[in-house]
């Protein structure tokens, strides 16, 4: 065994089957408790006054009606939190509430508390904010070629510069031109990618609570107070050091706490005005305060899926080999930078795999606009270019004559090796996952040969399992588990990981059951709360199960060491002998000796004293390219995924039905398989509700308010409902990866990529329609249709004939008309 | 602000309860503010999501649009209603062992729903399950384990016992 947990099947009791969640049956009595949930006694409730204008100075800002409001406790504007915030800290562009200038509607310029929120909402309306209208970016490519004229989204950094660029990347691997110009076959598209959000089904709420003074000290001997939020957030380590950074209160005097987070997806991954505004407002008011975002203000909240404009060449030889790859990307990234940096190079970056490309090239562009912020959601920045790739794959495979799915085989990367831009790769059960959906879609028989108006599509991608350098430099662990054993035999876990509904809490209960042999309801899960759990970074970039989990069977190793040596001295037996299994320990050569794992702790806590260890995981750091940037996309494994997607297209109405999404994801071990599905199924439903039927768009000047979303709720924002979802069959590909806990990778990500160029494929493969810009919504897919109509290419797409793949004859061609 | 408050007399959970709220809160707002069961979800206030649903006078209704005086002398149920003391519901066993709430915001709604469609319907199919849940939305699960959930439950209820377990 190594010290990876590269356990055979056999080894592993309960790691591998089914399991309960921890709080499963809390969440479904109603006794779990969501920030929301929480009061306390003089509570006030804030409300946020939001500017109007996508674009504008704020000339004067007048409260003094509004804090002579009977119930208003305190109104407090951007002059009172005057410090700017970024999750990277590189590139801090947002105040908690705006200072000098708006910059998209929505955009908060004061914060009210007040003994309810009907109090707080008529106080925000006696708040008087004289604006000077500035002429507002809305169109990415306008933003970039702006002269600055007229002010730009934000100062230019230096002389001269164009204050609307937030990052630009260019990266270059082999001879791409050369490459390109020797390919045998060449092809050329240009896509889009609507912006989208993440949409979870509970707002964000925070709820802060400041008690002044208390003994605690500040630097020069005054009283600082204490600080304590609690909030639906991702991220509890990120939003701990920005509230002590912005507040000007003693890190060691906050303390944030997560309570159950009801649905994340990326959403919730930085500190949002909230945040800042509960804690400040308890400051002025000496009360809780609470903060409800509604349901319009978590539309305008966003850092959702960037709108992508993409431009991609693509080569290949004759007999189907990539050559060379080139990509032009504009990414439209509204009003402030959020994790911006980090987007504009994964929209390069994590292309490289699962194929083999002999030459790579990308060139990308953040803009800002005057717009919510764009940021990550589940399969940050990769999930774009990946609909553009894999769209450019199939059209390529049908240029040299291959099935799609040969196409991909004979392109695959391999395990064990690095990719073009230098990133190392571990295992890789892609080859595993493109059989699986193969086989289980019936491909060979039905592609290209359903019906016309019926089609199959292939997809496959790759994603990060966490990031193997932390959003701020340091060189401490990425995730601490800290871990004790009782005199009953139970197992508390103190775990900092941010449970969001992927089960993280669940999953290291599972480990210390598996590792310390005790039955799984004889562990605490302890979580949530920066004041007694060690540091993990975060629920983002599928980091969670491989870093904790690593971190969990550390700490749980180190205290089984202690117990195995104490039953050994009992039973006068070697320690590696001794077995933790069951609720009992046991003697290897005859099980028949045996005790209660409680006896086992109780002898080990007398030889040892009081039973407690801590364990920790570091990424690795010298995997990686030696160029500016070859630090971002390189992760300890990567996840593979490939889909195939069925579809029924109505050529008369442009509404395209799908009707089963195959999924195979290699998520190296499946710890849960329950919950790896419902990982599975749940990305494949967010991917197929983006492809068809999501767009986060605004309105400009001539159809509403420049800047005003166009339908900031869940009946105009349409996520599917379960009339509208496809059957998912999900099938795990495990490649037991080297360095993964048990040889676990993420599934929470990986497996939402292929649904989108998957369905895209399926489109072409029914009508011969190809679909470059998303969504594939009925008035997107009807003028395709009709254009092809015209074009007399409305018709099932030939059969791929290359020598040597056999392919039964396709049903003759059904015209479209 | 000034806001007039009446008296509501409403059944909730089998407990028949008498309180003052304003006179334009809803059933949702009684429920998590002046009665402290913040099992029901607002995830909308709008009567888009559904997390809000509970069961009045046995129909799925979403109580962040029922005004609260619509509910008065009726029978509300919300999540923490559908369990026995001795063991929770079927439908609340079979979410928790077949991976159906993920991040569990919006199954307290989801619950009720089902616990009406079953009510009703014995033996459901599949169609009919997506039926009753069109109007609860899950940003989770992709609904499939919901599904299988609601399923299993009915075996259950059916059977009374003797469904398939899956954790075994």
């Amino acid at each position: 065994m190594s010290m990876n947990g590269r356990k055979t099947k056999s080894d592993l009791r309960l790691i591998g089957t089914p399991m309960r969640k921890v709080e499963g049956l809390d969440m479904s009595t109603g006794r779990a408790l969501y920030t929301d949930d929480l009061v306390f006694p003089g509570m006030l409730h804030g409300k946020i006054l939001r500017s109007p204008h996508p674009h504008a100075r704020i000339v004067s800002i007048d409260t003094t009606a509004a804090e002579a409001l009977d119930g208003v406790h305190g109104v407090i504007t951007g002059q009172d939190m005057p410090t700017k915030y970024g999750i990277i800290p590189w590139t801090p562009d947002e105040y908690p509430l705006c200072v000098d200038r708006v910059r998209y509607v929505g955009d908060g310029v004061a914060a009210v508390a007040a003994v309810d929120e009907d109090t707080a909402l008529g106080a925000l309306e006696l708040i008087e904010v004289e604006y000077e209208e500035l002429p507002p970016f809305l169109d990415p490519y306008e933003a970039l070629e702006a002269d600055g004229s007229t002010p730009y989204v934000h100062d230019a950094k230096k002389e001269g510069w164009n204050g609307n660029i937030t990052k630009k990347v260019h990266l270059e691997f082999g001879e791409v031109d050369q490459l390109m110009d020797g390919s045998d076959v060449v092809v050329e598209g240009e896509y889009f990618f609507e912006g989208t959000t993440h949409t979870p089904i509970e707002p964000h709420c925070a709820l802060g609570l400041w008690q002044a003074g208390g003994g605690f000290e500040g630097p020069a001997g005054e009283s600082s107070g204490k600080l304590t939020v609690w909030s639906a957030t991702q991220v509890p380590h990120y939003l701990h050091r920005e509230l002590a950074r912005v507040l000007g209160v003693d890190q060691a005097h906050v303390r944030v706490l997560q309570p159950l987070v009801g649905g994340a997806f990326g959403g919730k991954s930085e500190p949002f005005d909230l945040e800042f505004c509960v804690a400040k407002l308890s400051m002025v008011t000496g009360r809780p305060v609470k903060i409800l975002y509604t349901r319009e203000e978590v539309f305008y909240a966003h850092r959702g899926r960037h709108p992508f404009h993409m431009k991609y060449r693509t080569g290949a030889t004759a007999d189907g080999k990539l050559t060379s790859v080139d990509a032009t990307i504009v990414l439209d990234g509204g009003a402030y930078a959020s994790f911006g940096l980090i987007t504009t190079y994964y929209a390069g970056q994590l292309l490289c795999a699962p194929y083999k490309m002999q030459a790579y090239r990308f060139d990308s562009t953040r803009v800002y606009t005057n717009k919510p912020a764009c940021g990550p959601k589940r399969g940050h920045g990769s999930v774009q270019p990946r609909f553009a790739f894999e769209v450019q794959i199939d059209k390529l495979s049908q240029k040299v004559g291959l099935d799609p799915i040969e196409f991909r085989r004979r392109n695959f990367i391999g395990s064990n090796t690095r990719t073009i831009n230098e990133l190392r790769v571990t295992s890789n059960g892609f080859l595993e996952c493109l059989e699986s959906v193969e086989r289980a879609s019936g491909w060979k028989d039905r592609f290209r040969k359903l019906p016309f108006g019926r089609g199959l599509g292939v997809a496959g991608s790759t994603y990060i399992t966490g990031t193997n350098y932390p959003i701020y430099p340091n060189e401490m662990p990425q995730s601490g588990v800290q871990m004790q054993v009782d005199r009953s035999g139970r197992v508390a876990v103190f775990s900092g990981a941010s449970e969001i509904g992927q089960g993280c809490d669940s999953m290291v209960a599972y480990i210390a059951a598996e590792e310390l042999g005790v039955p799984l309801d004889y562990v605490r899960v302890l979580r949530g709360d920066t004041d007694f759990t060690p540091v993990d970074l975060g629920a983002y970039s599928s980091r969670v199960t491989f870093m904790v989990g690593n971190a969990a069977i550390d700490a749980a190793r180190k205290l089984r060491g202690m117990v195995q040596e104490a039953v050994a001295e009992e039973w006068n037996v070697k320690p590696g002998e001794v077995l933790l299994a069951g609720g009992l320990a046991l003697w290897a050569p005859d099980t028949e000796r045996q005790m209660h794992v409680k006896e086992a702790f109780n002898l080990a806590e007398a030889k040892f004293g009081t039973l407690g260890s801590t364990g920790w995981y570091n990424t690795p750091k010298d995997v990686h390219g030696d160029y500016r940037g070859g630090t971002i996309g390189a992760s300890p494994a990567f996840s593979f995924t490939a889909h195939v997607a069925e579809v029924e297209v109505d050529v008369e109405t442009g509404i395209v039905e799908v009707k089963k999404i195959w999924v195979a994801h290699d998520c190296g071990r499946a710890l849960n398989p329950v919950l790896v599905e419902g990982q599975m199924e749940g990305s494949a439903y967010m991917g197929f509700g983006e492809a068809l039927m999501e767009e986060h768009v605004f309105k400009d000047a001539e159809h509403g308010r420049a800047g005003l979303h166009d339908g900031p709720s869940l009946l105009d924002y349409r996520i599917p409902t379960s009339l509208d979802t496809p059957e998912f069959e999900s099938l795990i590909v495990e490649s037991i990866d080297p360095e993964g806990p048990y040889g676990a990778k993420e599934a929470g990500e990986g497996p939402l990529h292929p649904s989108i160029p998957a369905i895209a494929n399926a489109i072409y493969d029914a009508v011969g329609v190809r679909m470059d810009r998303l969504p594939f919504s009925p008035p997107n897919v009807w003028r395709e249709v009709e254009a092809a109509r015209e074009a007399g290419t409305l018709c099932k797409p030939a059969v791929p004939v290359m020598p040597g793949v056999p392919f039964a004859p396709a049903p003759e061609p059904v015209p479209g008309d | 602000m000034s806001t007039s408050t009446e008296i509501v007399c409403l059944t909730v959970n089998g407990d028949r309860r008498e309180v003052g709220v304003p006179t334009h809160f809803t059933l949702l707002e009684t429920l998590r503010y002046a009665m402290g069961l913040t099992g029901s979800k607002q995830g909308c206030d709008k009567g888009d999501c559904g997390a809000c649903t509970v069961i009045l006078d046995g129909e799925a209704t979403l109580s962040c649009i029922t005004p609260v005086w619509e509910a008065e002398g009726r029978e509300v149920t919300t999540v923490e209603g559908l369990a026995s003391a001795e063991a929770p519901h079927p439908l609340q066993d079979a979410f928790d062992l077949n991976g159906a709430a993920q991040c569990g915001f919006c199954t307290p709604g989801i619950l009720c729903s089902a616990a009406v469609l079953l009510d009703r319907s014995p033996s459901p199919t599949r169609e009919e399950i997506k039926e009753a849940l069109a109007g609860n939305l899950c940003r989770c699960t992709g609904y499939t384990k919901i599904y299988d959930a609601v399923e299993a439950a009915a075996a259950v209820l059916r059977n009374g016992s003797g469904v398939a377990d899956p954790v075994g």
